[in-house]
């Protein structure tokens, strides 16, 4: 990490702890990329002093996405699903990560879509390939995967699968998937 | 009369997914009151095979193959992004020279897919002629393709660690060719659409995103700078040694179609200089970083040394295996930032590997683009944020 790096990081840092201490459970720093661990409740209150600030100009939300942490020691200790919110600050250059941690059941964060139009797609992909609830979500509908398809392909109990085609010699068969 | 028209006033039409311009299976639908577009919903998914789910039950080794097959028009790139995350999360450096190699590869990739978007786009929007020659150009840019890693599109051939194989030995006379091929070509070019008066009636002011809205939209690459705002990658969170080039990052003004034409040729001016200062200064060295058990040997040494044929063996059979954590690398790929987030869980799969595909968040801006103007500018916008449908659909 450069110097620059490292005080951008405290920058950063320093602002989500200062006012936002109550929201923040801990934070890493992974490889050199400062990851800041937060309550589901906090992330609306945080993103928006990001967008009012001036002095960091976070605005540039970079992506989203969800890890599946199922029958692992991380995922056992703070939740199975952990959303991933990759945040750019146009001032420094700086780039960090929210994450939030969501249950098992019933996994729900609030929607961002009120603050970044580009939230949009990224939370719609996120609920279709795991099934994370947006709360307040305009659209909240499936995006990549059929409509016919049941399921969460991507989290971990989803199995992956082989449908056999059919052919000639096979056409009469009752279509087989293979797991 | 008077009464009908109020109810009956839009009508819903479908374009695509077979549409020529829409540059794959991309499907709009569109509600039009008489030319012009109410709303606009981009219909997405058709080429979906779940490439992450593919990636995430393959060895790290073994996953490198799916990523030239998202952005099949700038399949270096995708590799560069996927080979320097790992090497993040492996915590591994790789020799100077590979990184030269890299960033030549990565630019001559940005001319072969700025290349196709030019004659795709002049082609929809009536300059016919413009896609044969920008087809030409592009065929020298497969050709080294083709040399270094056999293939001309699926080319994977950077890898964890380094390159597939040593640069091929007329490396540099190739691509010196290439670049004085499509330096003559830039200049044609420039004859037939920059002061072409239907090209300029059709991009000038169409399809405008403002400076704010295309940081609120997540938007990258030429859609963010286009609008006057200068997000590089390469410049600001360099990567693979991009600190080490001179080059200049280019803007437009206003956001419109016209001026993401113009940013795109200028890049690939740009990207031509770069090219020429890898070339001067290409370091001599190894193509591969010594890093046993993680990156494969060199495969003389497997022939000959036990120790390399016993690492060669493990990191077939079984890779290597990751620290539990996330990591993202980002890249400036010719279409905006593509990003790989990749978290490993302490064993040779990783737990989840997610592609930041700039395609997919620029195209969620297409309703933005197009509502209010003309049904044929529609054609325009969406060839003016250069999607390819590989990797918006993953």
């Amino acid at each position: 990490m450069t110097t620059n790096a490292s005080q951008h990081r405290d920058l950063i840092h320093r602002f989500v702890t200062e006012t936002f201490g109550q929201y923040v459970l801990s934070h890493d720093d992974f490889r050199g990329d400062l990851s800041l661990y937060i309550k589901a409740e906090g992330l609306i209150p945080i993103c928006e002093a990001f967008l009012e600030d001036d002095s960091l100009q976070v605005h540039f939300l970079a992506d989203l996405t969800v890890v599946d942490w199922l029958d692992t020691e991380r995922g056992d200790e703070h939740g199975r699903f952990e959303v991933v919110y990759n945040l750019w600050s146009m001032r420094h250059n700086y780039r960090f990560f929210l994450k939030v941690f969501l249950p098992d059941t019933e996994p729900r964060v609030a929607s961002l879509t009120d603050l970044w139009q580009g939230a949009n797609w990224m939370e719609r992909e996120a609920y279709d390939l795991f099934g994370i609830d947006f709360v307040g979500h305009p659209n909240l509908e499936k995006i990549l995967t059929p409509d016919d398809l049941d399921g969460f392909p991507l989290r971990k109990d989803f199995p992956l699968t082989y449908e056999v085609p059919h052919f000639t010699w096979n056409k009469d068969q009752p279509p087989e998937v293979i797991r | 009369m008077t009464t009908a028209t109020a109810e009956a006033k839009t009508l819903t039409i479908n374009m695509g997914p077979q549409h020529p311009s829409t540059h794959g299976v991309l499907r709009v639908e569109l509600e039009v009151e008489g030319e012009t577009v109410v709303k606009a919903t981009p219909i997405i998914g058709y080429l979906h095979t779940g490439i992450e789910k593919t990636m995430e039950s393959k060895l790290y080794y073994k996953a490198a193959p799916c990523t030239d097959r998202m952005d099949y028009l700038a399949p270096m790139s995708n590799n560069l992004g996927y080979a320097l995350a790992v090497e993040k999360l492996m915590d591994i450096d790789v020799p100077d020279k590979v990184k030269w190699a890299r960033v030549c590869l990565a630019e001559l990739t940005r001319l072969n897919s700025h290349l196709v978007w030019l004659g795709t786009h002049a082609l929809d929007l009536g300059a016919m002629s413009m896609v044969l020659y920008a087809m030409r150009d592009r065929e020298s840019v497969v050709d080294i393709y083709e040399a270094c890693g056999g293939q001309r599109m699926m080319t994977t051939y950077i890898r964890i660690g380094g390159l597939a194989d040593d640069l091929p030995k007329d490396f540099d006379k190739r691509v010196r060719n290439t670049l004085k091929q499509i330096k003559a070509g830039i200049a044609d070019y420039e004859t037939l659409l920059k002061e072409n008066q239907i090209f300029i009636n059709r991009t000038k002011d169409v399809a405008v995103i403002s400076a704010e809205d295309a940081i609120n939209w997540s938007l990258s690459g030429p859609m963010l700078r286009g609008s006057g705002i200068a997000r590089d990658l390469r410049k600001d969170a360099p990567y693979s040694g991009y600190e080490n080039f001179d080059f200049k990052v280019c803007i437009g003004e206003k956001g419109d179609a016209y001026d993401r034409y113009r940013l795109r040729i200028e890049e690939m001016n740009e990207s031509i200089k770069i090219i020429e200062q890898a070339l001067d200064g290409m370091p001599e060295g190894p193509s591969r970083a010594h890093v046993p058990g993680v990156v494969l040997p060199p495969k003389l040494d497997v022939l000959e040394k036990m120790e390399s044929m016993i690492f060669h063996f493990k990191i077939i059979t079984h890779g290597f295996d990751a620290p539990v954590g996330g990591v993202y690398q980002g890249i400036e790929s010719p279409k905006g930032e593509l990003g790989f987030y990749i978290a490993g869980d302490g064993t040779n799969m990783p737990r989840r590997i997610r592609v930041r595909p700039p395609s997919f968040i620029n195209l969620a801006s297409l309703p933005k683009l197009c509502e209010g103007q003309m049904l044929s500018d529609v054609v325009c916008a969406i060839g003016s944020i250069d999607i390819v449908l590989g990797e918006v659909d993953r």
